[in-house]
């Protein structure tokens, strides 16, 4: 089954809230690597000017991709996730996410292209608080591989 | 660490290069931390079943380790204001050897107006570029 190019330019509703917590950005910066103790001491995060440990810049892939799956997941998107490959990644910080924000996505399919018997879909999260305040923007592309 | 200064850098400034040495303990730690439990970055059994020389890193894991280097040499990781990549190649990490990415980077553009500088980002692991077109911005003092 093709892609549904109908998608282009569909809006999900805002996902449940995400809380951002010390302990997952801690185990995050970990798992990549970061050393910065703005991530794991909020005493150092306060001298630096936040108001508790931030997240890494990559973190918020994981409210992006609780975004993206109500995308992969429909099934008159026509995606099958066996094909589905993760071509492009773009994170845009408005400010740092920090320990404490709740954030919510909100889901546009900004655009799917055909190239080489693939489709490529873009996919953009706007990650922001539940008052509305923008954190994040996540772009994300996806190459769906073509059937044989 | 201190944010760096927009005075002390200038177009064409290399990024200290590191190495990242990636073992089936680190996939399986950013899996647990990431929450992306896929097993083609554990499991070589099931990577050969779909076609795949061996386990492979995750790309997010890559391109996570890059924005370590960005944040290092940024001094502080509320600077980075963008990041982004293609994932070009995947790194395979071997029971035996794992694997090594090389990164590094220079400056290819500053705005005196914004205080920001333009990274190009690089990352090979031996022959292959895994990350392509690796951009971030950065906000300086």
């Amino acid at each position: 089954m093709a892609v549904n190019t109908d998608f282009i330019g569909r809006t999900y509703p805002p996902t449940a809230p995400y809380a951002v917590s010390r302990a997952k950005i801690r185990e995050f910066a970990e798992a990549v690597g970061a050393t910065d103790p703005v991530h794991t001491d909020v005493e150092a995060a306060r001298a630096a000017g936040h108001a508790d440990v931030i997240a890494t810049p990559t973190f918020a892939v994981m409210i992006g991709q609780q975004c993206d799956a109500q995308y992969v997941a429909d099934p008159e998107a026509g995606v099958d996730y066996s094909r589905v490959v993760h071509g492009e990644q773009r994170f845009i910080h408005h400010r740092p996410m920090v320990a404490g924000d709740e954030i919510t996505g909100t889901l546009t399919i900004d655009s799917i292209r055909q190239a080489g018997g693939h489709s490529m879909v873009t996919m953009r999260s706007e990650l922001n608080t539940l008052a509305g305040a923008p954190v994040a923007t996540s772009l994300s592309t996806i190459v769906v591989r073509g059937g044989e | 660490m201190t944010r760096r200064a927009f005075a002390d850098v200038s177009v064409g400034d290399a990024l200290p290069e590191t190495t990242v040495h990636i073992t089936r303990a680190t996939l399986v730690q950013y899996a647990g931390a990431s929450l992306d439990r896929n097993p083609i970055h554990w499991d070589e059994r099931f990577a050969q079943s779909v076609g795949l020389p061996d386990v492979i890193a995750h790309g997010m894991f890559t391109m996570g380790a890059a924005a370590t280097t960005v944040e290092d040499w940024a001094g502080d990781a509320g600077a980075v204001v963008e990041l982004g990549t293609r994932f070009t190649k995947p790194v395979v990490v071997s029971y035996d050897e794992g694997a090594d990415v090389v990164y590094g980077g220079k400056v290819t553009a500053l705005d005196e107006q914004t205080r920001q500088a333009t990274l190009e980002v690089s990352a090979t692991c031996g022959e292959d570029k895994v990350l392509g077109r690796c951009t971030a911005r950065v906000q300086l003092a």
